[in-house]
């Protein structure tokens, strides 16, 4: 074990700015992306469910809303929305007295929210087309069984709903990944932000910015594949017989 | 005097699709007015000996020569190709195809798909072409289609308009791929009739069916192939109605 | 009504300059994507690997991150070369990158990847009897392309094309943070100046909204231009 980290530190002995120091930069930025991504990822998720039901619902007073906000979550930029979210917390009255402020004033909470809102909204259209998508005979099916639309949707739809997202919802987590990179405008210290504060330091973008291009790349190709092996565990069924 | 040079002829055409041989050697030669029909069963070849005439598959080996000329080959790293294309465009102006899926351009009418060609490739006139097309349109009676898209069309209407768009070429010869096997088969006879006026006027044309009834009535000779090999060939009264080889008996014996 | 204080005026040039941008990298994203398309599907072996490099590693890596290298790193790059310069021919030649430039390259730049893998995917939709038919009628490869290949390929590529547009224009927005003066740098100064974001941001979302808008509008007619003749009886 000594070994490693002694050639390690000999390797990066007579580098200036790949020093220990530095990759530990670069590695709280990682801790700090790989949260943020994660945790936005898994609220929008659970947000996105119902939102999607309540999209596809045939009641226009619930599915204009819904319908409203995904338009405009989807429409604008995320760094407007992160801008709004991160400046105007603090326009709220009376925000500052609650026990909010001290977790509302780090830069990362803002961040979240508005990566969660963000990502809710796109998971909630890909949802919903997924729900579309069922085949009718399938729905036909349930009804003739006597489900009612509530187990329906619970046993039937919603399974092969999820199934069918599979594909646009990876594709999902690779935006997310990719968008994170949003947070470091607003000061965040995610890997983007620990490549800025390297190149600010030593002048050196190339370095600076292929290091964290190429973690990036590697988280890309993880999630890419980890997709790949879900899709060919969940779509087995789909897949013509060999 | 100098002879009209043929029309089209062909020698030992090789095929290979991997380590299967699909044409192990055809050879045809098509005289002016000839109505050469090739028959056989699935996967003997006769598509792809068709398709090799107007190089839309490459052969392996063997000889090509349209009106004359011989299309000229070369070697490369990716098997044998033809050495001048401009040699081929030509080549290919002068043999029309008519395919088993219509393959009229669905972007373009009925009339800007038979006047395509002869305006891009032949460099006719547009009214000239225009003009042309109505009487071909006139001949195969979809003079009513002409702005018309494909899609709007049924399957016998789509295949007289892809013959009128062959018939615009004013081509030498005329290569038949299954024209009819995609077609509801009370639409058949519509097709099978333009068909066989071409051949009463005299064109050129060698058709892959499995017309029984066109083949015997219509062509000048029939070629029977099974397993890219020529079984058997001959004028078609005697062909089909005294078949020699046993493969052709069965091949032609009713099945229930 | 809407109290601009006075950043009116910068705020519509800052909009103006958001759209030019945009249209401008959206003709470079389009010119590359066709490039790579026709790379991906070409014969020659290398052409298609540099096609896949480009599109594996733009599609690998944040927006962000590589405009702040091509930006940061393109001026440091082309300072490199015109020091050598000076140094080997005694020219003192200056390049500086202009920030619209510079967005625009890397914007169109980065698209050209995503319109790569769009234009790939529309042109291996185009049913091959109709390029065969073309093929079988004399018509010399570029001729099958432009009167056949081309505009049959375009109906399938719209979707795509219109999406990555759509990402495109939101995209335009970080040119904020390399130092262009678009709408949305324009409004962020404006809040940190008056203490009002709301006020700045939101007409900023507005205008997004608007010309999205009506590029959906724009491209729904496209569509139905090239969908003609597939619309079946």
């Amino acid at each position: 074990m000594p070994d490693i980290t002694l050639w390690f530190q000999d390797l990066l002995a007579g580098n200036v700015i790949f020093t220990p120091q530095t990759l530990g930069y670069y590695w709280d930025g990682l801790v700090t992306t790989t949260q943020l991504v994660f945790l936005s990822l898994v609220i929008g998720l659970v947000l996105a469910v119902p939102l999607a039901i309540g999209r596809s619902s045939e009641r226009r007073w619930i599915s204009l809303p819904i319908y409203l906000y995904t338009y405009v979550f989807r429409g604008t930029p995320l760094l407007i929305q992160l801008y709004i979210i991160y400046y105007g917390v603090v326009f709220f009255d009376g925000i500052q007295e609650t026990f909010l402020w001290p977790m509302l004033r780090e830069a990362f909470y803002p961040a979240l929210i508005a990566f969660t809102l963000n990502t809710a909204a796109y998971t909630t259209e890909i949802f919903r087309g997924a729900i579309k998508a069922t085949g009718r005979g399938e729905i036909e099916a349930a009804r003739a069984y006597g489900m009612s639309d509530a187990l329906m949707m619970r046993r039937i739809i919603l399974p092969s709903a999820f199934r069918r997202a599979l594909p646009a919802y990876g594709n999902e987590v690779i935006f997310m990944l990719h968008a994170s990179a949003i947070a470091s405008v607003v000061t965040l210290m995610d890997l983007t932000g620990a490549a800025r504060f390297v190149y600010a330091r030593f002048y050196a973008p190339f370095e600076a910015f292929l290091f964290v291009a190429a973690i990036y790349l590697c988280l890309t190709f993880a999630i890419l594949y980890f997709f790949r092996w879900l899709e060919k565990r969940l779509l087995a069924h789909l897949r013509p017989q060999s | 005097m100098a002879a009209t040079p043929i029309p089209l002829e062909v020698r030992n055409i090789k095929k290979r699709f991997g380590d299967t041989e699909v044409l192990k050697g055809l050879s045809l030669c098509a005289r002016k007015g000839d109505v050469i029909t090739l028959i056989g069963a699935s996967g003997s070849g006769k598509s792809t000996f068709l398709r090799c005439m107007n190089l839309l598959e490459q052969p392996d080996e063997g000889d090509l020569i349209v009106h004359g000329e011989e299309i000229r080959f070369k070697q490369t790293r990716h098997g044998r190709e033809p050495a001048d294309w401009k040699q081929v465009v030509r080549m290919r102006a002068r043999l029309s195809m008519v395919f088993q899926s219509f393959n009229l351009w669905a972007h373009m009418t009925l009339l800007e798909n038979v006047i395509e060609a002869p305006v891009h490739v032949l460099g006719k006139p547009k009214k000239e072409a225009i003009e042309h097309a109505h009487a071909l349109l006139e001949r195969v009676g979809l003079t009513a289609r002409a702005d018309a898209y494909p899609a709007q069309m049924s399957g016998g209407q789509q295949q007289r308009g892809a013959i009128a768009r062959a018939l615009a070429m004013d081509p030498e010869v005329m290569l038949f791929d299954e024209p009819t096997s995609a077609l509801d088969p009370e639409l058949v006879g519509d097709v099978l009739k333009v068909m066989r006026e071409l051949a009463d006027e005299g064109r050129t044309m060698i058709v892959v069916t499995h017309e029984m009834g066109f083949a015997r009535d219509v062509s000048s000779q029939v070629i029977y192939l099974h397993e890219g090999v020529v079984e058997e060939a001959g004028p078609p009264r005697q062909l089909l109605d005294t078949p020699q080889s046993p493969r052709l008996k069965q091949f032609l014996a009713p099945k229930y | 009504m809407l109290d601009l204080h006075g950043y009116g005026p910068r705020l519509l040039e800052g909009a103006g300059v958001t759209l030019q941008l945009a249209v401008l990298s959206l003709a470079l994203a389009v010119l590359l994507g066709l490039l790579t398309a026709s790379a991906r599907m070409s014969r020659n072996w290398l052409l298609q690997r540099i096609a896949i490099l480009y599109t594996t590693v733009i599609r690998g890596v944040p927006d962000l991150v590589l405009m702040m290298l091509l930006f940061f790193g393109g001026q440091m790059a082309l300072n490199v070369v015109t020091d050598a310069v000076y140094d080997r021919f005694g020219v003192d030649w200056y390049v500086n990158l202009n920030a619209f430039a510079a967005g625009a390259l890397t914007i169109g730049f980065i698209f050209g990847a995503y319109m790569g893998e769009t234009f790939r995917g529309a042109f291996m939709a185009v049913d091959h009897g109709q390029i065969e038919a073309g093929k079988a009628y004399g018509m010399s490869p570029w001729l099958v392309f432009r009167r056949i290949r081309f505009p049959q390929m375009m109906r399938h590529a719209l979707p795509g094309i219109s999406n990555n547009w759509m990402v495109l224009l939101k995209t335009t927005a970080l040119v904020s943070v390399i130092g262009l003066t678009d709408m949305v740098r324009v409004a962020a100064e404006a809040s940190r100046a008056t203490h009002e974001p709301f006020t700045f941001l939101i007409p900023v979302a507005a205008v997004y909204l608007l010309i999205a808008s009506v590029s959906e509008w724009l491209f729904a007619r496209l569509q139905k231009r090239y969908d003609v003749g597939f619309g079946g009886h």
